[in-house]
């Protein structure tokens, strides 16, 4: 939007009449979803009046349009951080104002943060510092010619990132197997990693599928439920293990891929997106209401834990005829053992996941893909069969949603359609696309960010999805294409000679 | 055959599919003039509930609820202005800025602006779920039979009315005015038509304003038909008008209503017929078949594929 205005430079009564124009619009935006809330009572609904919102809705958004304004007119990089950062503190306060208040014309809440105990004091500190930074150096200087690509300070760090993939994997690998040594009596701490680190696996494994093949799925979860549901009932009613069911989820899940795949995946792109969000309701609705066979909107309860490859038994009274784990290493018993053995088990998993992704890329099958994600039609034209390619990606990446499905009902020892709702695709695709479409790391640090952080900061639990929303958005609009971004294909025709080191390197 | 039982379903599903209707109709326009699936578009709908729910209780507070069409008729216009500015919003900040970038970019910003407006409603309003008393109360026996009476409220009335009118109205604006002919000729060709004087951004915000009008229309009328909403409606209502839009051929117009009341008829029929339980699953099967046997629609064009 900025460039495109770049050029004009607008007159004082112009700018006051798109202020007063955005005012207007905050005014009706907010004057009754803000302004009027609708309380329960036991005669009915009932209104309570929150004029105190409608006017921080206004005044947020008159300071940050006129921000806007002196950026795009280049007046003053100071000016324009400071009403940004005004801003963010104004839609703050906003949001902190939503709970309850007796009295609301109190004083602003965050005065009361800004003045309270260190902790807060350092948080508002950081938070205001961030947004200043971010809105200070994000802004070109007023005279400056447009800066070189390769100059900035976030292209650097891409190459920098670009050049040292290989290294950086490996210190993040190695950091997450020496992870329970560091926490290892901290049992949230090993149950969040291993939360973290689902969410890593089912990223890379929609990462095939949305990442490299390009198409869009807003069903991933389907995969997830049919692996877990998988695992369940094969264990529940076959009493077989959870060694056995793994690869049998994953085998079920990829059947459900190219059951599903095989009529839709000649849809165009959006079309497809729809076709799949409508496959993972139908699977949602199916397991809610087949009460037979999936126990309906009850679940499926006490499912059996895994076992130390069948060699040994996690639980404290040891069942005839099996070893305990600890007698097996001869330590003693530790309620930890299984929730670090779990851990170690999705580490692989999400591990061998990457590994085949990243040789799948290297293969025909992996060119193939990332080929039609860049041109279908030249595709065709090549002789590439663009259903069983697409096809192929569909079910792989399903397969690895399986068993982390499968997974996930041996951890849980419950699972209900509850899990597996569309909010939990978004999740996932929000990790793929936040991470930029076809980076591995870009994932991890995406799940970290996005499921780590809000288990960590369990008090904003009910601006969460707000956040995530918003996130989604602004992350789209700063960089379409994801955080650490490089969806040009492995191999390209013509790269300069930067990139080339880069894509060998690679 | 029972036909009393029948023309009831019958009854019910016009009923459900206009309100289905009017919500695809923003889809489609949406689709047809920058093609991309506005995901959005249910919360808008939830929006129009929720504003007109508050206009509601805003006229029983000042005491002049009780003149029923003087309520009536400021819930449908303030639901429809407020709301329209949401549709508005939602463009300017969400999509615009993506309009050059790749495709899938629009659709991903749209599933956060979604998951966002919910939240956001969720958080302002209260995640429960919001009862109305009936406002527009009795009805029409049309036919009595041993076991059954086939009953045809005002409410039913007032939403097929309404939505004929509100369709007729649209058609001739899409028809007849400048502002129509702006919009076809952005569909067609974006690029030529900014370059012959029509203004493209003015045209695409229209749009979704008008898209929005419809959709808060419908949320109007849910409102007032089950007499029950929470923050959660937009979500599967969405899901089912771009299902009513796909059927009838994204892009048309009397496409989307056709869908509408297609849905809505097959909705009504399934619950009326086999299970009310596996509703949603006949809608989402229909799509998967219209899209696998007929992308295009039932009034649809194909569409060709530009290199």
């Amino acid at each position: 939007m900025s460039s495109a205005f770049a050029s004009s430079r607008t007159n004082g009564s112009e700018i006051v009449k798109e202020l007063a124009f955005f005012a207007v619009i905050a005014l009706l935006m907010s004057v009754m979803i803000l302004g009027v809330e609708t309380v329960d009572r036991p005669t009915g609904l009932e209104l309570a009046v929150r004029w105190d919102l409608v006017l921080i809705a206004i005044g947020s958004t008159v300071v940050g349009r006129l921000a806007l304004i002196i950026r795009r007119e280049a007046i003053s990089r100071l000016v324009q951080a400071l009403l940004i950062t005004a801003t963010a503190v104004a839609v703050f306060e906003m949001f902190v104002r939503f709970r309850d208040m007796d009295d609301r014309w109190a004083s602003p809440v965050v005065f009361d943060m800004a003045f309270g105990s260190a902790l807060s004091i350092v948080l508002a500190i950081a938070f205001v510092a961030i947004v200043f930074a971010i809105a200070y150096f994000s802004m070109k200087e007023h005279g400056v010619a447009e800066v070189d690509e390769s100059t900035k300070l976030s292209s650097k760090i891409q190459l920098a990132y670009r050049s040292n993939t290989k290294k950086i994997g490996l210190v993040g690998i190695i950091f997450f197997i020496i992870f329970p040594f560091l926490f290892g009596e901290n049992r949230s701490a090993i149950d969040l990693a291993t939360l973290v680190m689902i969410y890593i696996m089912l990223g890379w494994g929609l990462n095939i599928v949305v990442g490299l093949a390009g198409l869009l799925d807003l069903g991933y979860v389907a995969f997830y439920a049919v692996g877990a549901y998988s695992y369940a009932l094969l264990s529940q009613n076959f009493d077989l293990s959870f060694w056995l069911c793994l690869p049998l989820a994953g085998i079920f899940a990829a059947s459900f891929g190219i059951i599903l795949g095989f009529p839709v995946l000649r849809l165009r792109g959006d079309y497809l997106a729809i076709v799949t969000l409508g496959f993972g309701e139908i699977i949602r609705v199916v397991l809610i209401n087949w009460y037979d066979f999936t126990g309906g909107p009850d679940g499926i309860s006490s499912i059996e834990r895994p076992s130390f490859f069948g060699l040994a038994d996690f639980s404290r009274r040891v069942p005839d005829g099996a070893i305990g784990f600890n007698e097996l290493f001869g330590m003693e018993y530790s309620s930890m053992h299984r929730l670090i053995f779990l851990y170690y088990l999705i580490l692989a998993l999400a591990l061998v996941t990457s590994f085949v992704t990243m040789r799948l890329r290297k293969l025909p099958i992996g060119r193939a893909w990332e080929a039609l994600r860049e041109d279908e039609i030249a595709c065709r034209s090549l002789g590439i069969n663009p259903t069983n390619t697409k096809l192929s990606a569909f079910a792989i990446g399903a397969m690895f949603g399986g068993f982390a499905g499968a997974f996930f009902a041996t951890r849980q020892g419950f699972i209900s359609p509850e899990s597996f709702t569309f909010l939990e695709s978004a999740v996932i695709l929000a990790i793929v696309v936040l991470g930029g479409m076809g980076s591995q790391i870009g994932v991890v640090l995406a799940a970290i960010v996005m499921i780590g952080f809000p288990e960590m900061f369990r008090e904003l639990a009910e601006y969460r999805m707000l956040i995530f929303g918003a996130g989604i958005v602004a992350i789209m609009l700063w960089r379409p294409r994801g955080l650490l971004s490089f969806r040009d294909p492995t191999i390209l025709l013509n790269m300069s000679q930067k990139e080339k080191v880069a894509g060998e390197l690679k | 055959m029972d036909w009393a039982y029948f023309l009831q379903q019958l009854i019910n599903g016009l009923t459900l599919g206009a309100i289905y209707g009017l919500i695809a109709i923003g889809y489609t326009m949406v689709y047809g003039i920058i093609g991309m699936i506005n995901f959005a578009h249910g919360e808008i709908y939830m929006l129009g509930a929720f504003h007109s729910l508050i206009t509601f209780l805003i006229c029983q507070a000042a005491g002049i609820s009780g003149i029923l069409p003087l309520t009536l008729l400021l819930m449908l216009f303030v639901s429809m202005v407020l709301t329209s500015i949401y549709g508005w919003g939602v463009e300017r900040v969400a999509y615009r800025p993506l309009r050059g970038s790749f495709r899938l970019a629009a659709l991903i910003s749209a599933i956060g602006m979604s998951i966002f407006l919910q939240n956001f409603v969720q958080i302002s309003q209260g995640a429960r779920v919001k009862p109305m008393q009936p406002l527009v109360e009795g009805g029409i026996t049309l036919m009595k039979s041993a076991n059954f009476d086939v009953q045809l409220s005002y409410m039913q009335i007032v939403i097929i009315v309404l939505t004929f009118v509100l369709m007729v109205v649209f058609s001739l604006l899409i028809a007849k005015t400048s502002l129509g002919r702006a919009q076809r000729a952005c569909e067609q060709d974006r690029t030529m038509a900014g370059l012959l004087g029509v203004n493209v951004d003015r045209t695409i915000s229209t749009t979704f304003v008008m898209g929005a009008a419809l959709a808060s229309v419908a949320g109007m009328m849910v409102t007032l038909y089950y007499g029950v909403i929470d923050f959660y409606i937009g979500f599967l209502a969405g899901v089912k008008a771009f299902t009513a839009a796909v059927l009838g051929g994204i892009g048309s117009l009397p496409g989307a209503m056709l869908g509408g009341l297609l849905i809505g008829l097959i909705e009504a029929f399934w619950s009326g017929y086999l299970t009310i339980e596996y509703k949603d699953v006949a809608t989402f099967g229909i799509l998967v078949l219209v899209l696998i046997f007929r992308p295009w629609g039932l009034l649809g064009k194909p569409e060709v594929e530009k290199v």
